[in-house]
């Protein structure tokens, strides 16, 4: 047998393992779900291949062809400044992904953090969720702007300011299912065991509560995307010469007329970007826990 | 012959659920008198049931025995130390005597541990052996529970409802534990697994010499288990012998009426059925004088008035009631 042979077969094995395992199969066969990872996936590769496949470098001025036509050399023509739009646009994907993770990571540290201790300990509960219910009775974009704008254009204050605004709806989701999971039987057992509270949080509380969060961390990522095109947008994001999808669109804000493409292109992207986390989102909640419903506003 | 002091004795055990009016006052509403000033005594090695109804307290009556739950008041004696006294720290220590197996055998186990892991929880938890000697243990306790070795490394979920409950008797045995408390263990599964579960529960207890209190509405079920069984209605016990003069001989007009609702798988007899008449009264509020006075066919105006004590009525035969004369 050869090489290549033995290695089919063992992929071929790998493929059938993936096919009958439940959770990995029945997202497999999910077609919203894989549609969602494949955009998500070329947005992705569009970040960490930037430097390979950008036609220009992003900041690269060129005043002899401003505000000029898509064409051979600029696929997406350029800016008022003759910058490559294309280039813009795959550069700014890594600006926009990296706030988004952030967010993401700060959301599942300081959600999983704030609602746990809501949940898990009664005492905690009313205190917490009345703070986090004074937090969300602003809708959360006014309340990231005027944090972003308070702290002043950068991509931490964005992460910060986004991080905020959206945590509390982290939290409280985080809080229900803690409270479902923590009148589970397995807890009394660990209870009348002698465990003490961190460990059956962690062991058994936390571990139970993962599926309603991972959703939600889905959509708090296109959820965060979008909100820094606004932040960038208004002016309160990283700061221009910064190539992100929102400064992009902002720049272009002015010459919409004679050169449509500068913002059209980095809203497409992102429409492109929240589209696919969105099918995502809604894909591991299917699978996950058929009777979630997530509101993400 | 001397009476030897109790294993254990539950002394005026309450148990008050307080209910919140709003948010902002922490002022009571009222409270839910889940169990209302029980006392009884078990000895080592038996098996004392515990009988009633729905929402009559005897799920909180097993939890508080644990210190799952803090009681209100009373005292909670194990080998002459009172458990609902000790400091967390002691109370911690205590546990590896007192375990318990839980009704349902689906939340009862962890659906992302494997089996070994559940089962070796609570020698990991007092820091009991090592990673080997754990194991080891875990698969002699999977021998004694009846179940092959090599499930030790599968999930819950590929079990049945017979096995997960053996998977739950297996670690409620680990830390070798004197007491266990049984949450009603068999009312989920089939009946013909029922028997075998028990008849687990039974070897286990002559192996290893424990202490149960079995807590069931199946009278059938305590029939067979129990050396003594305690009914309870509404919070409190309102009848506790030895199970022979309870199925022979109930006293309280509450134990009749549970017992002729057993069905007798023999058509031609003929058998006086005791019904009751209207609902359990609310826990919240519960009736003045005897609990039960108000479904009670014998029910007399010093019923209404004045609660009947525990009391023995000849040969350990304990009745709460007005009616029942001492015998002896």
């Amino acid at each position: 047998m050869t090489d290549a042979t033995v290695n089919e077969a063992r992929f071929r094995l790998f493929l059938d393992r993936v096919r009958r395992s439940t959770l990995p199969r029945r997202l497999y066969k999910h077609r919203l779900f894989m549609t969602g990872l494949i955009l998500f996936a070329i947005v992705l590769a569009m970040a960490f291949l930037a430097p390979l496949i950008a036609p220009h470098a992003p900041n690269q001025n060129n005043f002899r062809y401003r505000l000029g036509e898509p064409n051979a050399t600029h696929w997406l023509g350029t800016d008022n400044f003759g910058r490559d739009v294309l280039s813009r646009v795959i550069y700014g994907s890594q600006v926009s992904l990296r706030i988004g993770f952030l967010v993401v990571v700060m959301n599942a540290v300081f959600g999983t953090l704030i609602g746990a201790s809501a949940g898990y300990f009664r005492r905690l509960d009313n205190p917490i969720m009345r703070v986090m219910d004074g937090l969300m009775a602003f809708p959360a974009i006014l309340l990231a702007i005027a944090l972003a704008a308070t702290l002043g254009p950068s991509e931490f204050n964005a992460v910060l300011a986004l991080t905020v605004a959206y945590a509390p709806r982290t939290a409280r989701i985080v809080r229900a299912s803690v409270l479902v999971v923590r009148e589970m039987d397995y807890v009394q057992a660990a209870l009348a065991s002698g465990a003490g509270h961190i460990r059956i949080l962690f062991r058994h509380v936390l571990v139970n509560s993962m599926a309603p969060l991972l959703v939600q961390l889905t959509f708090i990522f296109a959820v965060a995307v979008l909100a820094e095109a606004v932040l960038s947008f208004i002016g309160v994001g990283p700061p221009p010469p910064t190539p992100t999808w929102g400064n992009i669109i902002s720049e272009g804000r002015n010459y919409i007329r004679e050169a449509p493409w500068i913002s059209l292109f980095p809203g497409i992207a992102i429409a492109f970007t929240v589209l696919g986390l969105n099918l995502l989102g809604d894909g591991l909640r299917d699978v996950l826990d058929p009777r979630m419903k997530v509101e993400t506003r | 012959m001397t009476a030897p002091a109790p294993f254990i004795e539950v002394d005026n055990l309450v148990k008050h659920f307080p209910i919140r009016k709003g948010f902002f006052s922490s002022s009571e509403a009222g409270t839910v008198r889940a169990v209302d000033g029980i006392s009884f005594t078990v000895a080592r090695g038996e098996t004392l049931g515990l009988v009633g109804e729905s929402g009559c307290g005897k799920s909180t009556t097993g939890r508080l025995m644990l210190r799952l739950i803090d009681p209100t008041s009373g005292a909670l004696r194990y080998d002459g130390t009172d458990l609902a006294r000790v400091s967390p720290k002691q109370m911690r220590e205590r546990r590896r005597e007192l375990q318990i197996i839980f009704q349902d055998p689906f939340s009862s186990l962890n659906p992302r541990m494997t089996v070994e892991s559940i089962i070796c929880e609570p020698l990991v938890i007092h820091g009991i052996g090592n990673s080997a000697s754990r194991r080891a243990r875990a698969h002699e306790l999977l021998d004694v529970v009846g179940l092959a070795r090599s499930y030790a490394n599968r999930y819950p979920h590929e079990f049945s409802g017979g096995q997960r409950q053996r998977i739950g008797i297996a670690r409620a045995l680990a830390l070798r534990p004197q007491f266990i408390v049984c949450d009603e263990p068999v009312s989920a599964l089939d009946v013909s697994i029922q028997a075998q579960v028990i008849n687990l529960m039974q070897d286990l207890q002559k192996e290893f010499g424990l202490t149960y209190l079995f807590i069931s509405h199946n009278l059938a079920v305590i029939r067979h288990i129990a050396d003594r069984v305690a009914v309870m209605y509404l919070g409190k016990i309102v009848e506790l012998t030895d199970k022979h003069s309870l199925y022979a001989d109930p006293k309280h007009p509450y134990t009749q009426a549970l017992l002729s609702a057993i069905p007798i798988a023999n058509p031609d007899r003929k058998r006086q059925r005791v019904v009751l008449t209207g609902d359990v009264p609310s826990p919240i509020n519960p009736p003045s004088g005897c609990h039960f006075h108000t479904r009670c066919p014998y029910a007399e105006a010093r019923c209404k008035a004045i609660e009947p004590p525990l009391s023995d009525v000849g040969g350990g035969h304990q009745v709460a009631c007005h009616l029942v004369q001492p015998s002896a």
